[in-house]
């Protein structure tokens, strides 16, 4: 299980990386924590001519708290955001995805910008940017463009990626809303360290009289990419999120729902799972709430 | 044999002392088989096929063979023509193999071409350039249907799929069964799972042309793997030395890679090159010795209405894959507890065999022991259900009481001894049942789905080659020896040489203590090597729980020869009869006069130096070594079937609290209990090592671990991202309860217990779980219990 | 394929190499610098024998190429203890549990627990299993690596806590 050759470039500049991009003509790939791509390489699956390590890029490195979001560069160890204390107040919904990603040496090397870029139906970032409709920034020698997370997931480790463009950042967008906010975060996978067969994500926020004023509600692993659900959200805005109000919400989620099916699982299995995981995120995140009070 | 002594008369056995052989693997300095580095040495990759089943049209080698750095590519013709087929454990001379595939590929990931390169990176980058013309045939998948007389024949020359089915009848089933008050019938389905070490097989040969002599380092654990290596290579057996001191990362049975060595032998010996093959984990899963038994068992009871269990007739239906390997004798050792630890009157057995368009089977722990035992315990909770009994009842109206050993069951094996009854009240206390009752209760009011397992499960150990008769009538094996031999040297030191790997079972600690105990030294003074296979003397490696039984009898037997003689070169320096001599920590004094005394030293330095102080008869020099056949082995089996294979009964009972997630269909397990009985523990850390391990792997088949294949014969389990381990998460804090039931037949009491834990996990969880869908009135007698399964049967009362 | 010049420290003592972009951090430290005590099981991540400190934290060395580990600072399970004669008190507790038996996961389950026991003296059960989590062990069933782990940390915790030993170690 040894990869097929490759050049190797270490680039100090993102400038350098799209260059080098450019250069390869689609043949060019980037290494981050390399956490998902080298398993790819030495089983041949990927076969870049060219590996671009982003690891020792200065302006690829860190969390910036900046007007009403959090923007994360894409090369930040995913170990080192699941400690940083401001993601914890302010973006609490990733810290809970992340305690779920990998195991402690898989977060040590692996990075958030990694796990966006190759976009496993199951990833928890990936859930946890589409819940809160992050926005990826990605540049080309050319161009900077943001995508929004609705957007930028295409398909199972399918992205709206360019060969020629390299992820830079992801900008989760802090909501401002008046009450108090709750999130929930949980998943199924057959061993703990496992990728999910079904995760589910929430974020809401309670009013005084504990209605819900807003929720976004994120189900990954049950499609191609993770999804919102967007009927189901409808249907709990404006309710105080009792036992009634989620079971109907459940119906409408899983029947918009469209799993996929296979050895681990069936797809009325991720079904079935994805409605009952929705529902205790929903309980979760509304059960916070209303101690933040 | 000696009667066994009380635990306090030990000295050294049968108490807590660190395993030598750790020392070296937690510093980092094991030596295994990818840590050799010989100069020169070149690597295999292998290029496998993408088909379950096709012929081989024709191999273009000629693009590989450009690539710089590539040395050789090999064929399966070349190496058919070159080598024997690799022996078969039944009687099939037509199901022919050899390492490469020749004319046909018979499953996916079977090997088809050997490149040999100067990296291993660039004999994969040649192995992607071999070109292979395959005609793909349709594969037979289900081994059901591969008996059918229209299936595809996976060797056509064989005539059938059916490789081996026999039926046994012991005593009067058909009478117990008319006679019955009541009987039932299930089908209890094992899937395929195995033991999947670590360390992947790898193995380092070398060609000494002017000795004549092929050098082995391989990761084995295997029986006669040197002279099944010589014969296939047709070399003289002396013209192979496989070198012993090789550290081997796991096995659990799977580690045999005879047709991993037969290849690189071969190439070792054509290129004159030092030859290294080390599978990666791609080609360990799919074409390696990976994969293990893949069972369907019919099964009937006849039983009581007060529950007492009358005949079994049991037809296990086995998935061998395309090729005989172990499988068929798999079917085997189960004959020797086919009842489990239960009075059972007569029983039916049919084992079949088939071939499909699957990887082979390789031995497993337990030989096929432990998804019988998983139908044996599933028809017991059967049995409880039918008539609305307690489980625990059942199982205690049909126990083999303690004062019924020795006890003969009827496919005519004797139980050494033991006390099962007391083992599982032990446990059961341990457990604190009652409570575990209340929190199940309690759970379910809840709303939870709980359930309570229960395994009584047996660890037939110490084996001898009778099953190898028993399955082809040409093979007239009857002994199963080990062998170990001592050298005390001139100024005292003892050196132990055993005659096998180890892959993680203590046999230096195992022989250290038992020479110790008998010479009276300390073990830790005590070194322990390895032979190669030309030094050694005759051993039949750690298979079936023998060690402790085998190795550590031909340990003491050795080292009681060697008391006898420094007893007698004392005594002959006292100028005493022996028998006023006596022998105490190695020392030797006259027992009229204590003060008269010859020290060990002194006694070595005159067997090594003083021949003139020898007592005549005596050779110079003090060495002995002991070969141990079976006990109780011998001629077998007799003309009806009936077979003692095992000497040694270990007994397990096994406690396990479940709660299923009604929705997700996740089991967590825990408090786990495990009350077991393998007689005198040589050293008990190890036992207990072995006996948790055993369990987390037993976790392993009843919930997560299986290799699949699609309807089309592809294999989907080929990485560690589907074939799932159980991991620290997913194993909770087991208790184990000792009891020890000397056996009567061995050195000291002991057992073997290389397999305790997998008997009887996998029995112990399904029942549980069994438990847990009962207020469902759900039942599911399939192993593994994916999340998936069971989240499907939850939901819609059947799989989906 | 390009060729790259790498200088690294491992187990405080550093290196030079030249290597090919393709050869993973696991290979070039048990082919180049033959420090084999770092093993290979799977090759894609998963199973953890492979496990170093990188930089401090400990790391899948097989999912690492070795020209990414120009600079860094690696310590292997050869440099786990005080002096090459010597065991590091997570060593000497292995033995003395025997959180071991073919010793082949042994080195990475060294590295996962030591990682956590400089973070954490006193590490609860679920945190010692979160630390191991993505180390798998064939043999043991985890029981004995857990009770090694946990005494080593009370060892760690206890002033002056003697190393003691059941029996003594004259041949290893």
């Amino acid at each position: 299980m040894k990869a097929a050759e490759f050049d190797y470039a270490r680039p100090a500049t993102v400038e350098e990386v799209c260059c080098l991009l450019d250069g390869a003509t689609g043949d060019g790939k980037i290494i981050a924590g390399g956490q998902t791509l080298v398993p790819l390489l030495v089983m041949r699956l990927a076969r870049p001519t060219l590996v671009i390590d982003i690891n020792r890029i200065e302006t690829l490195q860190g969390v910036d708290a900046n007007d009403g979001g959090i923007t994360i560069k894409a090369a930040t160890r995913q170990a080192d955001v699941l400690a940083d204390t401001g993601v914890h107040q302010r973006l609490p919904l990733l810290t809970k995805g992340l305690r779920l990603v990998g195991h402690p040496q898989t977060r040590n090397r692996g990075t958030i910008g990694g796990s966006l870029a190759n976009a496993d139906p199951a990833a928890e970032i990936c859930l946890v940017a589409r819940t809160l409709d992050a926005e990826i920034t990605v540049r080309s020698s050319k161009a900077t463009r943001r995508i929004a997370m609705r957007d930028f997931c295409a398909g199972a480790m399918t992205t709206a990626l360019e060969p020629e463009e390299c992820l830079t950042d992801v900008r989760f967008p802090l909501w401002r809303d008046a009450g108090r906010i709750g999130t929930g975060f949980t998943e199924m996978s057959v061993r703990q360290s496992d990728f999910a067969l079904v995760a589910a994500a929430c974020q809401l926020v309670l009013d005084k009289d504990g209605v819900c004023r807003r929720i976004a509600l994120g189900i990954g692993g049950a499609e191609a990419s993770p999804v919102r659900a967007a009927s189901a959200e409808k249907r709990l805005a404006g309710t105080r999120l009792e036992a009634g109000d989620i079971d109907k919400a459940m119906d409408e989620l899983q029947a918009a729902l469209s799993p996929l099916g296979d050895v681990h699982a069936s797809a009325d299995y991720r079904r079935r799972v994805a409605g009952a995981l929705a529902a205790r995120v929903i309980a979760e995140a509304r059960d916070e709430a209303k101690a933040a009070a | 044999m000696a009667q066994p002594m009380a635990d306090q008369a030990f000295r050294y056995i049968a108490k807590k002392r660190r395993p030598k052989e750790d020392r070296r693997f937690i510093a980092g300095a094991g030596r295994f088989v990818a840590d050799l580095a010989l100069p020169g040495m070149v690597h295999v990759a292998l290029v496998a096929s993408p088909y379950p089943f096709a012929r081989i049209r024709s191999i273009d080698t000629e693009m590989a063979l450009a690539l710089p750095g590539v040395v050789a590519v090999l064929t399966g013709a070349e190496l058919a023509a070159g080598t024997d087929a690799v022996m078969s454990g039944v009687d099939a001379p037509k199901v022919k193999r050899w390492p490469l595939a020749h004319q046909f590929v018979r499953y996916p990931g079977e090997w088809v071409a050997a490149v040999v390169a100067e990296s291993r990176a660039i004999a994969e980058d040649a192995a992607e350039l071999v070109e292979v013309d395959y005609e793909p045939l349709t594969p037979v998948t289900d081994p059901e249907a591969a008996m059918l007389s229209d299936a595809p024949a996976v060797h056509p020359d064989h005539g059938s799929n059916v490789l081996f089915r026999k039926k046994w009848v012991w005593g009067s089933v058909e009478e117990d069964f008319a006679a019955a008050d009541h009987k039932l019938s299930f089908r209890a389905r094992w899937h395929r799972s195995s033991t999947v070490p670590i360390e992947t097989f790898g193995v380092v040969a070398q060609w000494n042309p002017a000795q004549q002599l092929l050098d082995v380092w391989a990761s084995i654990q295997m029986p006669k793997f040197a002279d099944q290596l010589a014969k296939a290579l047709r070399l003289p057996g002396n013209g192979v030395r496989v070198h012993f001191d090789v550290d081997v990362g796991g096995s659990y049975g799977v580690k045999r890679g005879l047709k991993h060595s037969i290849l690189v032998g071969f190439l070792a010996k054509k290129l004159g090159m030092p030859v290294r093959l080390m599978e990666d984990r791609l080609e360990n899963m799919r074409g390696g010795d990976a994969q293990g038994p893949d069972r369907i068992f019919d099964m009937q009871v006849a039983f009581s209405r007060e529950g007492v269990i009358r005949s079994l007739k049991i037809r296990a239906l086995d998935d061998c894959g395309a090729h005989a390997g172990r499988a068929p004798l798999q079917l085997g050792k189960p004959i020797g507890a086919i009842c489990g630890p239960y009075r059972v009157n007569s029983v039916e057995y049919e084992a079949i065999s088939v071939t499909t368009n699957k990887t082979p089977q390789e031995a497993v722990r337990g030989f096929g022991q432990s998804p019988t035992n998983f139908a044996l315990e599933t028809a017991v909770d059967r049995v409880a259900a039918a008539l609305g009994m307690d489980r625990l009842a059942v199982r205690r109206a049909n126990l083999i009481r303690a004062g019924e050993f020795p006890y003969t069951i009827p496919s005519g094996s004797t139980y050494d001894s033991g006390d099962f009854q007391t083992v599982l009240e032990k446990a059961l206390t341990a457990a604190d049942y009652p409570a575990l009752i209340a929190k199940r209760d309690e759970a379910r009011r809840a709303g939870k789905l709980a359930g309570i397992g229960i395994g009584c499960c047996l660890e037939p150990s110490g084996g001898n080659s009778a099953f190898e008769p028993l399955f082809n009538p040409k093979n007239e094996t009857t002994t199963w020896m080990e062998a170990a031999s001592i050298k005390i040297d001139g100024a005292g030191a003892v050196v132990v040489s055993i005659n096998t790997p180890s892959s993680g079972q203590g046999h230096e600690s195992l022989a250290a203590t038992v020479v110790g105990e008998v010479l009276e030294r300390e073990p830790e003074t005590i070194r322990v090597v390895r032979a190669d296979s030309l030094s050694a003397l005759p051993s039949n490696s750690p298979v079936g729980s023998r060690m402790a039984i085998m190795l550590g009898g031909a340990a003491a037997g050795a080292a009681k020869k060697l008391k006898e003689t420094v007893t007698a070169i004392g005594a002959h320096k006292l100028g005493i009869a022996v028998s006023d001599a006596e022998y105490r920590d190695g020392a030797v004094i006259s027992r009229a006069d204590p003060a008269k005394k010859v020290t060990w030293e002194q006694i070595a330095e005159i067997a090594h130096r003083k021949f003139h102080e020898l007592p005549p008869g005596i050779e110079p020099g003090l060495q002995a070594s002991h070969v141990l056949e079976v006990p109780t082995g011998g001629k077998l089996p007799t003309p009806d079937g009936r077979v003692q294979m095992y000497p040694c009964y270990a007994f397990e009972a096994h406690i396990v609290y479940a709660e299923i997630d009604r929705v997700t269909g996740q089991v967590s397990l825990g408090p786990y209990v495990l009350g077991h009985d393998c007689g005198v523990m040589i050293n008990p850390e190890i036992v207990h090592g072995m006996t948790y391990g055993g369990v987390a792997h037993g976790i392993g088949a009843a919930l997560y671990e299986r290799f699949r294949y699609d309807e089309s014969g592809q294999f989907l389990s080929g990485t560690f991202m589907d074939y799932l381990i159980p991991s620290a998460h997913e194993v909770p804090d087991v208790a184990i309860v000792d009891h020890c039931t000397p056996s009567p037949l061995t050195a000291f009491g002991q057992k073997g217990s290389g397999e305790a834990g997998y008997l009887g996990a996998p029995a112990a969880i399904s029942c549980a779980v069994n438990d847990a869908l009962a207020p469902l009135e759900l039942k599911i007698a399939e192993l593994p219990m994916t999340p998936g399964l069971l989240g499907d049967l939850i939901a819609t009362g059947k799989k989906g | 394929m390009s060729q790259h010049d790498i200088s690294l420290t491992v187990n405080g003592r550093a290196y030079r190499g030249t290597v090919p972009a393709r050869l993973t951090l696991v290979d070039f430290l048990r082919d180049h610098l033959r420090l084999t005590g770092t093993h290979t099981g799977c090759e894609h991540g998963v199973c953890g024998a492979c496990s170093i400190l990188f930089d401090g934290k400990p790391m899948r060395s097989c999912l690492i190429f070795a020209v990414q580990a120009d600079g860094a600072t690696i310590t292997t399970v050869e440099g786990l203890a005080p002096d090459p004669a010597g065991l590091s008190v997570l060593q000497d507790c292995f033995w003395e549990t025997h959180a071991l038996q073919c010793g082949f996961c042994t080195p990475g389950m060294l590295i996962a627990a030591q990682a956590l026991l400089n973070r954490n003296r006193a590490p609860t059960d679920e945190e010692i299993r979160d630390a191991i989590g993505g180390n798998l062990c064939r043999c043991t069933g985890y029981k004995q690596i857990i009770d090694a782990i946990k005494l080593a940390a009370s060892r760690l915790q206890g002033a002056n806590a003697p190393v003691g030993q059941t029996n003594g170690a004259t041949h290893g």
